[in-house]
């Protein structure tokens, strides 16, 4: 099998597995929910502020429970499983954009559910054409997802996994989450996307190549 | 032709020595059993058999290839492996789980009800694998090696959670494999269970390998 079906493939699996599992769905997005519901019981009845802060949590929010559609428990590899897909012949990258796709669109669907939360909990002024900002924003999805797929694999087999992956996260999603949020902000004060886009492309450019040239060496050290 | 070649082939991990000085011959055409106790090394033998670990001495090939060297990701598709655990997952159907592996194995996906049935579980196809018991995970295993068809079978305790039918199926597994000119390595703890299964049996102890 070639490389994009292998992709096609490993993601139809993941995504398969979810459905039956519904661990994002049943789970992360109620909790993101409530995450996303927290901030203005916490700060009260100053809706100036919490509508001023309404998209910027949308985005912490949506960071932080990216990392955990990740790192979901139905889309980890045992040893069993890794075994016999090296004896089965796979690209190990093929493996890695096709857990990072489903993870991307399971991530896409999250922050579909937060966005009308957002908007629900606390009423933000969204500048005219904010629509153009979900380019930006699905680009960052994909970027989070590859970024947490790539943690997933640093950390595959450690007892310590689901604190690490975070950290090995957090930089890396710096760029994706100052891309993202800031499109919208620079909507809101007339200016062009373009910029924060190009910075959430090349970011999902160089987790791409990063994947591509770890993939393999990352595999043999699993076992 | 030799399907498997080792020489003084040691394996440490970390500090603990796993495999010691191992010499092992392997022929088209044989079946090898591999006996010990707990933690002498049996599994880790069975990972260099399949090239999935690298030998830290001696010298080594499987299939052609030689054991370290980047020319033995050419020869993984002519290598199944049975380990402790099925290599399903919990969440597909058994059916799903080997149409899964037809696909990424490049066979016709047409093949997996004729295969399922083979080992006698067409009525459980569509229920998902954490349902199923350990003994119809361990056949579904076996109907991954029925349907790839590797040159070179490796067996982890195959009896293992296995009734008196389903050990024909293991038997099965050995007879194609020797069919195609390959070769069928399985290793156990318990020396009578692999008499059936085996034409010459080697201990191995300490990790070392005693004929």
């Amino acid at each position: 099998m070639r490389f994009w079906p292998q992709v096609i493939e490993f993601a139809r699996r993941d995504l398969i597995a979810e459905r039956r599992a519904g661990e994002v769905v049943a789970i992360v997005v109620p909790f993101g929910a409530v995450a996303l519901m927290t901030l203005p019981l916490a700060l009260g009845i100053d809706s100036a502020v919490i509508s001023r802060v309404g998209p910027a949590m949308f985005w912490v929010v949506s960071l932080l429970f990216a990392m955990q559609i990740a790192l979901r428990h139905s889309a980890a590899d045992r040893p069993e499983h890794r075994a016999m897909l090296s004896l089965l012949g796979i690209d190990p990258f093929a493996r890695l954009m096709g857990r990072s796709a489903s993870s991307a669109l399971l991530i896409g669907v999250f922050m579909a559910a937060m966005f009308p939360m957002m908007i629900l909990f606390y009423s933000p002024d969204l500048p005219d054409g904010w629509p153009a900002a979900v380019v930006p924003t699905v680009l960052a999805a994909a970027g989070l997802a590859m970024v947490g797929t790539l943690a997933a694999e640093v950390t595959a087999g450690l007892r310590s996994r689901t604190t690490l992956a975070p950290l090995i996260v957090a930089p890396l999603a710096i760029p994706l989450l100052v891309g993202g949020s800031q499109a919208l902000e620079s909507l809101g004060k007339n200016g062009s996307i373009l910029p924060w886009t190009l910075l959430v492309t090349a970011a999902d450019l160089a987790l791409a190549v990063t994947g591509a040239l770890i993939a393999r060496p990352l595999e043999e050290a699993a076992r | 032709m030799s399907i498997v070649r080792l020489q003084g082939v040691s394996l440490t991990i970390g500090v603990t020595p796993i495999l010691r000085d191992v010499d092992l011959d392997l022929a088209e055409g044989e079946r090898l059993g591999i006996a010990g106790p707990n933690g002498v090394g049996k599994t880790t033998l069975l990972m260099v058999l399949a090239t999935l670990q690298s030998p830290t001495g001696g010298t080594g090939s499987v299939l052609g290839a030689v054991l370290g060297t980047p020319e033995i990701t050419t020869v993984r598709r002519e290598i199944g492996l049975s380990g402790h655990a099925p290599a399903l997952y919990d969440d597909l159907t058994l059916a799903e789980n080997l149409l899964h592996v037809a696909r990424l194995a490049d066979v016709d996906s047409e093949e997996v009800p004729r295969t399922l049935a083979e080992v006698g579980l067409e009525a459980a196809a569509d229920r998902r694998a954490v349902h199923c018991s350990e003994g119809m995970r361990r056949r579904a295993d076996l109907a991954r090696l029925l349907l790839t068809r590797p040159r070179l079978v490796l067996l982890d305790e195959a009896h293992a959670g296995l009734d008196a039918d389903a050990r024909v199926i293991v038997d099965e597994v050995g007879r194609r494999v020797l069919g195609r000119g390959g070769a069928f390595v399985t290793v156990s703890h318990d020396p009578a269970a692999l008499g059936r299964q085996a034409d010459r049996v080697v201990e191995l102890a300490a990790g070392m390998v005693r004929s």
